[in-house]
């Protein structure tokens, strides 16, 4: 019962906004030597790649810049799923806050995965299922900030735009599972669940730091985030 | 390390447009969101 | 601006993102989402005639014969094999043996006259010597095969 009551008592914004500053500034540090550590991994213990050469060196931001414009979307939805069907503050405003970062990273993916592809496929941009599935995402974030700024009631901001987060959340499988399900340029996954990685370890390692100090980056920022809308809505 | 020297490093196997351009426009952009994180949150403040 | 000015440019914003994101998938629907043919389908008559398509495959080994810009190679799937030509430069990773997507029309007589070619890699990642090492393991499982034979 009384881990109950603390959840309730974090649930309020005024509680939350200290806290929130402190796990943001932890975080913030984090972010910062993770990425140190995952660019010397990247750049001076993985090896060249056999097919690719150096230019495969951008999938220590590409692959963790894709994994958490994913993850966020999912994430977002889940808090203004949970402000729609309770109708809490505090959750309607951490789906706000997260948008912005979820929208930067999928812009991050696209324009790598673009720098990439021109070397390696011969391309910048295919319409194919997995980069039109990762643009829709990025359609979608920038719908659910746009659609809450023109909204000046906050409440009412908060339910169109949970409404529009949890319709566009069929899109992320769609994402993840593009590559299998259909013909597409973009290659399989490299790391799965479900398999051993196809992957030399350094490289792994790099990628999965650099995924780690994205998590830690996002928290940050979104916390931060989250505190200016307290502030603001006060 | 793959890397003789640090013009070996910057050309990246001649593919050093896509790989630096990447990491630019990544970096730029993180840097900006925290630029106006720091604002707004100044402004929020007073 | 009006309240209900307000409202109204809302339900515009968020319809035309909601359009916006229908219309890609509507049109990826149409023709991306089956981003390419396989030789088989090729072969079957299932690829459209007369259109512009593309086709997938791996680029059969040794079969890439280049007469100055031209190049010529087949496109396998292992069951079927199509013919291509095409005149222009090459992506870097297009190789024998590697995938390979190609976008143009078939001819009347079977071959495939590509507009453009996109190399489609694997999704493994290894240092060469890694590379080196799988090849030998391979090589030297083929000749203990063919010596079993």
């Amino acid at each position: 019962m009384s881990t109950a009551i603390r959840w309730f008592w974090f649930a309020s914004p005024q509680t939350f906004y200290p806290l929130a500053g402190a796990i943001a500034r932890v975080s913030a540090v984090g972010a910062a030597l993770l990425v140190a550590a995952g660019l010397y991994v990247g750049f001076f213990v993985a090896p060249t790649d056999a097919q690719q050469g150096e230019v495969y060196r951008v999938i220590f931001i590409h692959v963790p810049a894709a994994w958490m414009s994913m993850f966020l979307y999912v994430v977002m939805a889940f808090w203004a799923a949970i402000g729609l069907a309770f109708n809490t503050r505090l959750s309607a405003m951490m789906a706000s806050a997260i948008a912005p970062t979820g929208a930067l990273f999928t812009f991050v993916a696209l324009w790598t995965g673009a720098l990439w592809g021109r070397p390696t496929w011969g391309t910048y941009w295919v319409w194919d299922a997995r980069l039109t599935s990762e643009l829709i995402l990025l359609f979608l974030y920038l719908g659910f900030m746009a659609l809450q700024a023109a909204i000046d009631d906050a409440r009412r901001a908060d339910r169109a735009g949970a409404v529009l987060a949890i319709v566009g959340v069929v899109n992320v499988p769609i994402i993840y599972y593009s590559v299998q399900w259909w013909n597409t340029l973009h290659q399989g996954a490299s790391v799965s669940l479900t398999r051993a990685p196809s992957m030399a370890s350094t490289m792994l390692a790099g990628m999965l730091l650099m995924a780690l100090a994205f998590w830690l980056y996002s928290i940050a920022a979104t916390l931060a985030r989250v505190r200016c809308i307290i502030r603001e809505r006060a | 390390m793959s890397w003789g020297s640090w013009g070996e490093f910057w050309a990246m196997g001649g593919k050093g447009f896509f790989v630096w351009g990447s990491y630019a426009v990544t970096f730029a952009c993180l840097a900006l969101e925290v630029y106006f994180l720091r604002r707004r949150s100044r402004e929020a403040k007073t | 601006m009006k309240p209900r000015h307000k409202r109204l440019a809302a339900i515009a914003v968020g319809l035309a993102a909601l359009g916006a994101a229908a219309a890609l998938v509507l049109s990826a629907m149409r023709e991306n989402l089956v981003f390419f043919f396989t030789p088989s389908q090729v072969a079957a008559s299932e690829a459209p005639q007369g259109r512009t398509f593309r086709i997938g495959g791996m680029v059969e080994k040794g079969s890439v014969q280049r007469s100055g810009v031209e190049v010529r190679f087949l496109v396998t799937d292992t069951a079927k094999a199509i013919p291509v030509v095409y005149s222009g430069a090459l992506p870097d990773l297009f190789r024998e043996g590697k995938g390979v997507v190609a976008q143009g029309q078939l001819g009347p007589d079977g071959v495939f006259r590509a507009r453009e070619v996109l190399a489609k890699h694997d999704e493994n990642y290894m240092p060469p010597e890694a590379a080196e090492a799988v090849k030998r393991a391979h090589e030297t499982a083929e000749r203990a095969a063919k010596t079993l034979k």
